[in-house]
């Protein structure tokens, strides 16, 4: 039975985190030298934290699939990161950046975990800059900010369109120094297959070594999973293509919960679809919404004149123009949260307004800001963007608006954790966008670089101390147990299913089929009927993939086919749990938009006297997974219907 | 469209290795480089052929993991842009084209068109970093930065690390990354504090690492995807040169030979 205690230190709210300090136990420096810890994931939220950890003398070990550390998918966020520094002076706090993210997140995130992220925020920016992250600084030296989704003040940092890159750099150049140092060691191209439990504690874990294909053993005293997000549940998205929830599965499967797998961040400006052969989608960041204005043609025969290519964008006059996010929501207009703007581009689209060929696009348009600023300006600001863009889709968006569609991005679940980042699993911690703590059902832009960060460099250094002050004593874990053997055998034993099953599909196309249902019927609006229809389908999918896929090659050799079909096969279970979250999440909130729960004017309708909880998911074999209720008490935030009008 | 494709294919590290013919057939111009090789993957994968290896992750040009050398060029034609931000429209219709690992001996072939570049991981252990831990450090503005000089930081900082720069050197000379990390770092005020240790130790990790030597060709820089400029090397260079005598001085009891 699932313990969902989350810890939270029982003083108000501003206080907790220096009442969890002050009280948490430590490791002597002696002591640190003998305890090992394994960290999987290379990303923001991983490598700060291997990086940390190494600083304070403990034995860490660090996995990813990649070929180094710094390829990382943070390595792909544009926009920025958010810290209350107020250096605006435009009225900005800790508690109104706590304040923004918990309505940004529609009330569905735990009060005392976001308190704590934003009052940590303001360390994380002095941190990578003493690291050298070459943020955008104003002519007098100082740094510069920009606004973002979800908020009337500038809080935001960046370094031009490529922020989670640099800060990136800055997390995998402090982890180089452990690595030199001796305190980190680097296991790159693994893939984390199992977790391993000794005595119901995490212990370590089976790696796939993917060049040799040799399956690997290692342990530690404390396991910290930072594996990122599962958006490629829907084969579409715009994580990258090795993005996958393979340990963090393993992990559920061990007996970590699993919380609000449903609540899926739609990013509204991405790259549209362009076909069939399509791998992946391009986010365009959300700091284009700053200078860009959305829009449609407000006829609908002039929507299809553009989608016949007998229109141009150009040519529509203002008049006919109908700038719906303006229209709809005057107060914050672009800068509404995602997954308002997301719903918005859905409603016009389905509409009929919509203006690529397919009709699965809206406008972004610069030409007012380029009147207003100067082409250098818009340049300076988002040149990377536009390039990146103009690449893609061959069109100049200096001269003709971009055509934008929503895309998945971020998944909001992930492993449920308490105050101190643990996971169910004693000695199991999750960080980064791994667990589901902080963003409740919709994450608010640059919320992700700083949540990553704050876990890795401030938090869970300080939690992890706790559980390992009862460790002390013990000695290095032997990879000899009976349970590292057991554990190794499933994982041999499951690659050699996979290998032998030999099926006439390869994992893509199912992979794809996938992707298709969860995009139809567990994306930007769902319904009853539909998430019922998934559940058959992603069953008859399970069903499909376990009678055989198509893996060439061998186990024992680098193996990408292999890969990809231990991942696949895990995102359909996922997909299922998914579906049912949604399904039993009777109302509409953040990221969750269920059709039957709606205001007059389309806003998503919260039930609170029912839904203020995180559902916790619990494996139980080949039965259906048991939902537990963390309920979510709000004490100082008054619960209300969100508005941005 | 279509096209003939000439692939380097090499079992393992041990293989010998060949170029292998392959046709694909019904080929988008919107197709990215990568998705034209994902459906001649999948066309071997229906034949139960070995489908072709190659390193790629984001596709979107940021997080360096691909490389290819495409008809004798790191990344492709394209000016400024990685493998994966390549688009089939940049070929001709029937074009034959020739992909290629990077050639270098620090970078050993894995399989097929996958190499190993953790060379330049260990360059950067080596002392491409600010020697702070986390936490006690000042506050962000407490030491202006000059805005250009934080643009070239950044402009520095903005490697991706694929390695397209020894691919590209016939020296196979990493410094163009190196001086990037350089100039990154030794631009910032707090990135002075250790420069002259830093670049001693980032050199001495390159020449450590069966890299070869800078003849000044440039090819680094017309190949590089981020567009890193030569000037680079000379920082580099004048780092280098700065940190030695500095050495030298200490040596000497204060005087520079």
């Amino acid at each position: 039975m699932i313990n969902l205690n989350a810890k939270t230190p029982g003083v108000p709210l501003p206080e907790q985190w220096d009442a969890y300090k002050a009280g948490c136990k430590l490791v002597s420096p002696n002591n640190k030298r003998k305890l090992d810890i394994i960290v999987v994931g290379t990303g923001l939220a991983g490598a700060s934290a291997a990086a940390t950890l190494g600083q304070l003398g403990y034995n860490v070990k660090s996995f990813c699939y990649q070929d180094s550390p710094r390829r990382a998918h943070s390595i792909a966020a544009q926009g920025g990161i958010n810290a209350a520094k107020n250096y605006q002076n435009d009225g900005d706090n800790v508690f109104r950046l706590f304040y923004d993210t918990i309505k940004g997140g529609d009330y569905r995130s735990r009060e005392s975990n976001v308190y704590r992220l934003a009052s940590i925020s303001p360390e994380i920016i002095d941190l990578c800059v003493a690291q050298g992250v070459p943020f955008a600084r104003e002519y007098g030296g100082l740094l510069a900010n920009r606004s973002f989704g979800g908020a009337q003040v500038s809080r935001t940092f960046y370094a031009r369109g490529q922020t989670g890159q640099q800060l990136l750099i800055g997390a995998y150049s402090a982890m180089s120094r452990e690595i030199a140092a001796g305190t980190v060691k680097l296991y790159n191209r693994r893939d984390v297959l199992d977790i391993v439990l000794v005595d119901g504690k995490a212990r370590g874990i089976i790696a796939r070594n993917l060049v040799t294909g040799e399956v690997e053993r290692h342990s530690a005293h404390a396991v910290v999973l930072a594996t990122g997000g599962y958006g490629n549940v829907f084969y579409l998205s715009t994580n990258a293509m090795g993005s996958n929830v393979t340990p963090a599965w393993s992990a559920y499967k061990k007996g970590a919960a699993f919380a609000n797998p449903c609540f899926t961040q739609i990013h509204p400006t991405c790259i549209p679809v362009h076909g069939e052969f399509q791998s992946k989608l391009t986010l365009m960041s959300e700091s284009l919404r700053n200078d860009g204005r959305i829009w449609v043609p407000a006829d609908k025969s002039d929507a299809e004149l553009i989608r016949q290519k007998k229109l141009r964008p150009e040519q529509i006059h203002e008049s006919k123009r109908d700038y719906y996010l303006e229209r709809r929501y005057p107060a914050f207009g672009n800068l509404v949260p995602r997954d308002v703007a997301s719903r918005a581009a859905k409603e016009r689209c389905d509409a009929g307004f919509g203006v690529d060929s397919h009709g699965r696009a809206v406008y972004l348009d610069f030409s007012d800001a380029i009147e207003r600023l100067g082409r250098a300006e818009i340049s300076a600001r988002y040149g990377n963007l536009f390039e990146m863009y103009e690449r893609i889709v061959d069109d100049n968006p200096y001269r003709t608006p971009m055509m934008i569609y929503p895309a998945v991005h971020y998944t909001m679940g992930g492993l449920w954790v308490d105050y101190e980042l643990m996971t169910t699993v004693p000695g199991l911690y999750s960080i980064g966008e791994c667990n589901f703590s902080d963003h409740g059902a919709n994450r608010l832009g640059a919320s992700a670089l700083m949540q990553g960060l704050a876990d890795g460099y401030f938090i869970l250094p300080y939690t992890i101390s706790g559980y390992l002050s009862h460790e002390i004593n013990t000695p290095p874990i032997p990879t000899t147990l009976p349970e590292f053997h057991l554990a190794a055998r499933d994982v041999t034993d499951r690659l050699a299913r996979l290998k032998k099953s030999g099926g006439k599909e390869s994992v893509d196309h199912l992979h794809r089929k996938l992707g298709k249902v969860m995009w139809e019927y567990c994306g930007m609006s769902r319904n009853e009927q539909g998430l019922t229809k998934a559940l058959g389908e992603i069953a008859e999918l399970k069903a499909e993939f376990a009678s055989g896929v198509k893996i060439p090659g061998g186990l024992k050799e680098y193996n990408p086919e292999l890969e990809k079909a231990l991942r696949v096969e895990d995102f359909i279970e996922l997909g299922s749990l998914m579906v049912r979250d949604a399904l039993h999440r009777n109302e509409s909130c953040g990221g969750h938009f269920r059709e039957e729960y709606q205001t007059p004017d389309h806003e998503a309708l919260r039930n609170d006297d029912e839904f203020t909880y995180v559902a916790a998911w619990e494996h139980q074999g080949d039965a259906a997974p048991e939902m537990h209720r963390e309920e979510l008490h709000f004490d100082t935030v008054k619960l209300t219907q969100r508005s941005y009008k | 469209m279509k096209f003939t494709l000439k692939i380097w294919r090499q079992k393992n590290a041990e293989d010998k290795g060949g170029m292998v013919t392959y046709q694909v057939d019904t080929v988008s111009p919107d197709s990215s480089f990568f998705e034209m090789l994902d459906q001649l993957n999948q066309q071997l994968i229906s034949k139960g052929e070995d489908p072709v290896a190659f390193d790629h992750d984001c596709r979107e040009g940021i997080c360096g993991t691909c490389s290819l050398y495409i008809n004798g060029r790191p990344h492709g034609p394209l000016k400024g842009a990685t493998t994966c931000q390549l688009h089939m429209r940049a070929f001709r219709d029937g074009e034959t084209i020739y992909v290629e690992p990077w050639r270098c001996g620090a970078f050993p072939v894995v399989k097929d068109l996958i190499v190993d570049r953790s060379a330049l991981d260990k360059i950067i252990q080596a002392g491409g970093y600010i020697s702070v831990n986390s936490g006690g450090v000042p506050d962000a503005n407490t030491i202006p930065v000059p805005k250009p000089n934080a643009d070239s930081a950044f402009d520095a900082a903005a490697c991706i690390g694929c390695g397209a720069c020894v691919a590209a050197c016939p020296n196979a000379s990493p410094m163009l990354f190196v001086g990037a990390k350089i100039s990154h770092l030794a631009l910032l005020p707090q990135g002075r504090i250790e420069a002259e240790r830093r670049v001693r130790q980032m050199v001495a990790a390159m020449d450590s690492l069966g890299f070869g030597f800078c003849s000044n060709t440039y090819a680094c820089e017309a190949e590089c995807p981020k567009e890193i400029k030569i000037a680079n090397i000379t920082r580099l260079n004048r780092e280098f040169l700065a940190a030695k005598l500095a050495a030298e001085k200490e040596q000497t009891g204060g005087f520079a030979i």
